[in-house]
C-alpha cells in the first residue's frame, strides 16, 4: 500500500523524481561528464541525464537495459539496478563514437 | 556511413521480421498484402508525429512518459498477436479448407486484418519513430559527412527490409501441413518476447520490479550486439541479460496463449461433427 501510494506521488509530482536523483551526468559536446561514475551495488539509483548539446541523442546501455532518447537542450531521469557489483558501459548512441561511458556499481 | 548503417538496421530489422512473420501468418488472407501496406504507411506517418512529439511524451508521468508509451504499445500488440494466435488455431485450418464458404471467410478475414494493420502499424511505429529521429538528427547536424551518414541509413532500412522478407519467402515455402503450427509458434515467441521486452521498459519506468537484474549474463557467449544476438532479440526475445521480471512476462504470456490455443483448437472439431450429422 505504501509503494502504491509512493507511485501515485511520484506521478503527481514532478519534484518527486527531483529530489530522489542521485547522480548527474552531463552530455556536452558528444561527451559524457564524468564518463565515469560510481554508484552503489544492491540499490536502485536515478541517474540525471542531461543534454546540454543542440542535438538530440540516445541513452542506450545493453549491459544495463535501458534506452531513452533524450532531446536538446533537456534532461532524463533514468532508473537502474539494484546492480550486482560490475562495470556497465553506456554510450549515446547516436553520437556513439565519442560519447561513451561506465557505471561501476560497488 | 557503416555505424549509421547498423544503427538502422537493427531498428528496422526487428519490424521487418515482426512484418515478415506476420504476413506469412496471414497468408489465406484475403486482401493481406493491401492491408499490411496499409499498416506499414500508417505506421510511417505514426513515427513521424510520434517523432515531433517526443519531447511532449517524454515529460508525462513525471519523465517516464517514454517508457510507459513503449510499454503499452508493446502490450497492446502482445494482445493482438495472441487474439491472431487464439483465433487462428479455431478458425484458420477451416478457413484453409472451406474456401467455399466465401461469405464467412470475408467477414473472419476482416476481422484478422484489422489485427494485421494494428500489429504491422504498432512495430513500424516504436522502430520507426527511433530511426526518423536519428536520421533527422543527422540531416540536420553540421557535420561534413551528412550525405554518406544519410547513405548508410538508406543501407540499412534496405538491408534490414531484405532480411524481413527473406524470412518471408522462407516461411511461405513450409510445407503445409507444418505452416499453421510454424508460423503460430514464430507467432508465440513474438508475442513472449514483446512481453518482456515491455516489461523492461516498465522497470525502467521503476513501476515494477525487476526482481533479479541480471537473471543470468550470456553477453560474453552470444552478445546482444551480434548479428544472431539481434536475429535471436527480434525472434523470440533474447536478451543477453535479463531482468527476472521479464522472464516472468515471457513465460506467464507464452503459457497464456498456448493454454488460449489449446482450448479453442477442440472446437471446431467439434462444430464439424455438428455440420456433419
Amino acid at each position: 500500500m505504501r509503494f502504491i501510494t509512493f507511485i501515485l506521488f511520484c506521478f503527481l509530482s514532478v519534484q518527486c523524481f527531483a529530489a530522489e536523483t542521485n547522480y548527474t551526468i552531463v552530455l556536452q559536446n558528444h561527451r559524457f561528464n564524468p564518463a565515469n561514475t560510481t554508484v552503489p551495488a544492491g540499490k536502485k539509483v536515478k541517474l540525471l541525464v542531461i543534454n546540454k548539446d543542440a542535438s538530440i541523442d540516445e541513452f542506450h546501455s545493453d549491459d544495463l537495459g535501458v534506452e531513452k532518447i533524450i532531446s536538446g537542450n533537456s534532461k532524463a531521469i533514468i532508473n537502474i539496478g539494484p546492480l550486482k557489483p560490475g562495470s556497465y558501459s553506456f554510450m549515446g548512441e547516436f553520437n556513439a563514437k565519442t560519447a561513451q561511458g561506465i557505471i561501476i556499481a560497488k | 556511413m557503416f555505424g549509421t548503417a547498423v544503427i538502422v538496421f537493427r531498428e528496422v530489422l526487428e519490424a521487418a521480421l515482426i512484418i515478415g512473420i506476420v504476413a506469412a501468418a496471414t497468408r489465406d488472407v484475403p486482401n493481406n498484402r493491401r492491408w499490411i501496406s496499409a499498416g506499414v504507411i500508417l505506421g510511417l506517418l505514426g513515427a513521424m508525429i510520434l517523432a515531433g512529439f517526443t519531447d511532449k511524451i517524454s515529460e508525462l508521468a513525471s519523465g517516464m512518459g517514454q517508457e510507459l508509451f513503449n510499454a503499452l504499445i508493446l502490450i497492446m500488440a502482445v494482445f493482438m498477436l495472441a487474439w491472431h494466435n487464439i483465433w487462428m488455431a479455431s478458425h484458420g485450418k477451416e478457413l484453409a479448407a472451406n474456401a467455399r464458404n466465401v461469405g464467412k471467410a470475408i467477414k473472419d478475414g476482416v476481422k484478422e486484418c484489422s489485427i494485421l494493420l494494428t500489429v504491422v502499424g504498432f512495430a513500424v511505429l516504436r522502430e520507426g519513430s527511433e530511426t526518423v529521429l536519428f536520421l533527422y538528427g543527422i540531416a540536420t547536424s553540421d557535420q561534413v559527412e551528412v550525405f554518406s551518414m544519410l547513405l548508410g541509413g538508406a543501407i540499412g532500412v534496405a538491408a534490414g527490409v531484405a532480411v524481413g522478407y527473406t524470412l518471408y519467402k522462407g516461411l511461405l515455402r513450409i510445407p503445409m501441413r507444418w505452416f499453421f503450427s510454424a508460423t503460430s509458434i514464430l507467432v508465440l515467441l513474438l508475442a513472449a518476447g514483446m512481453a518482456s521486452q515491455a516489461a523492461g521498459y516498465l522497470i525502467q519506468s521503476d513501476l515494477i520490479p525487476s526482481l533479479a537484474s541480471p537473471l543470468w549474463d550470456t553477453s560474453e557467449t552470444l552478445p546482444e550486439k551480434s548479428v544472431l544476438g539481434i536475429l535471436l532479440h527480434s525472434l523470440i526475445g533474447y536478451d543477453a541479460r535479463p531482468a527476472g521480471m521479464q522472464l516472468v512476462f515471457y513465460v506467464v504470456t507464452l503459457v497464456t496463449i498456448s493454454i488460449g490455443m489449446k482450448l479453442t483448437n477442440n472446437q471446431p472439431n467439434k462444430n464439424k461433427l455438428q455440420v456433419a450429422a
